[in-house]
């Protein structure tokens, strides 16, 4: 069992790693505002689950509190750019 | 509409959301104990008044997102700058307790005994209370004031 974490766990890290990386890519890139809240969405998550790996590497529960408390801003974070470009369309009368 | 079978409408919104409003509506509770939670922990285990704080401040903006800037300042009652200045006070007040006892200013004072569910029950816990209801206070400032332009 612990045999299988130890080779899991770091492979696991490392797609997650190159995940957020392909995601910072598509934030820079992004031809649009809401492709670069999609990719900030996805970034926030990936985090998430880099978290809860390095909780199980670690043994310390409390690193899953940290995980929760980012799942809850994360979702606040993506529901106001929500928010904020659904205004812009309003404003301007046309969806980018 | 459905929304308002159920109570959940809101007239001079700009935007409605029904999902979203039945979400906060679940959501806003939830983090609000949840804040308590993390508030209570705070002197053992991470957690604390500020991080209490911004989560509480976290589900008020939430509200305000899925309804308006009105209602929100209707569910808080109190004015944010009212919170400010009751939290400062409740911390300079947890400050005071140990001079009245001979000790010197600021000196952390416990109770002997524990309460069932808060634990030890002390000064410092007092200025964490403080610190929650300033940073609640500020955020809630800072965001109202921004989003009524």
């Amino acid at each position: 069992m612990t045999n299988i974490l130890g080779v899991a766990l770091p492979a696991a890290m490392l797609l997650l790693t190159s995940t957020i990386f392909m995601a910072f890519v598509r934030l820079m890139k992004g031809p649009s505002f809401p492709d670069r809240v999609v990719a900030l969405d996805i970034m926030t998550t990936v985090a998430m689950g880099l978290i809860g790996l390095y909780a199980m590497e670690s043994g310390e529960v409390i690193f899953l509190d940290v995980a929760l408390f980012l799942a809850l801003v994360s979702f606040l974070g993506t529901v106001a750019f929500a928010y904020y470009v659904e205004r812009r369309q309003l404003r301007t009368g046309s969806g980018e | 509409m459905i929304g308002r079978a159920f109570g959940l409408s809101c007239e001079g919104c700009h935007m409605f959301s029904i999902v979203l409003a039945t979400a906060t509506r679940f959501l806003l509770p939830l983090l609000l104990l949840l804040s308590v939670y993390l508030l209570v922990r705070g002197h053992n285990e991470p957690g604390g008044g500020f991080v209490g704080g911004l989560v509480a401040a976290s589900a008020f903006s939430l509200y305000m997102i899925a309804f308006d800037v009105e209602k929100t300042r209707r569910l808080l009652r109190a004015e944010p700058r009212a919170l400010v200045g009751a939290g400062l006070l409740v911390a300079l007040g947890s400050a005071g307790v140990s001079p009245v006892l001979g000790k010197p200013f600021m000196t952390g004072v416990w109770l002997e005994r524990t309460l069932p569910v808060v634990g030890k029950v002390g000064t410092p816990f007092l200025f964490d209370v403080g610190v929650y209801l300033v940073v609640v206070g500020v955020c809630l400032m800072i965001l109202l004031t921004v989003a009524e332009e």
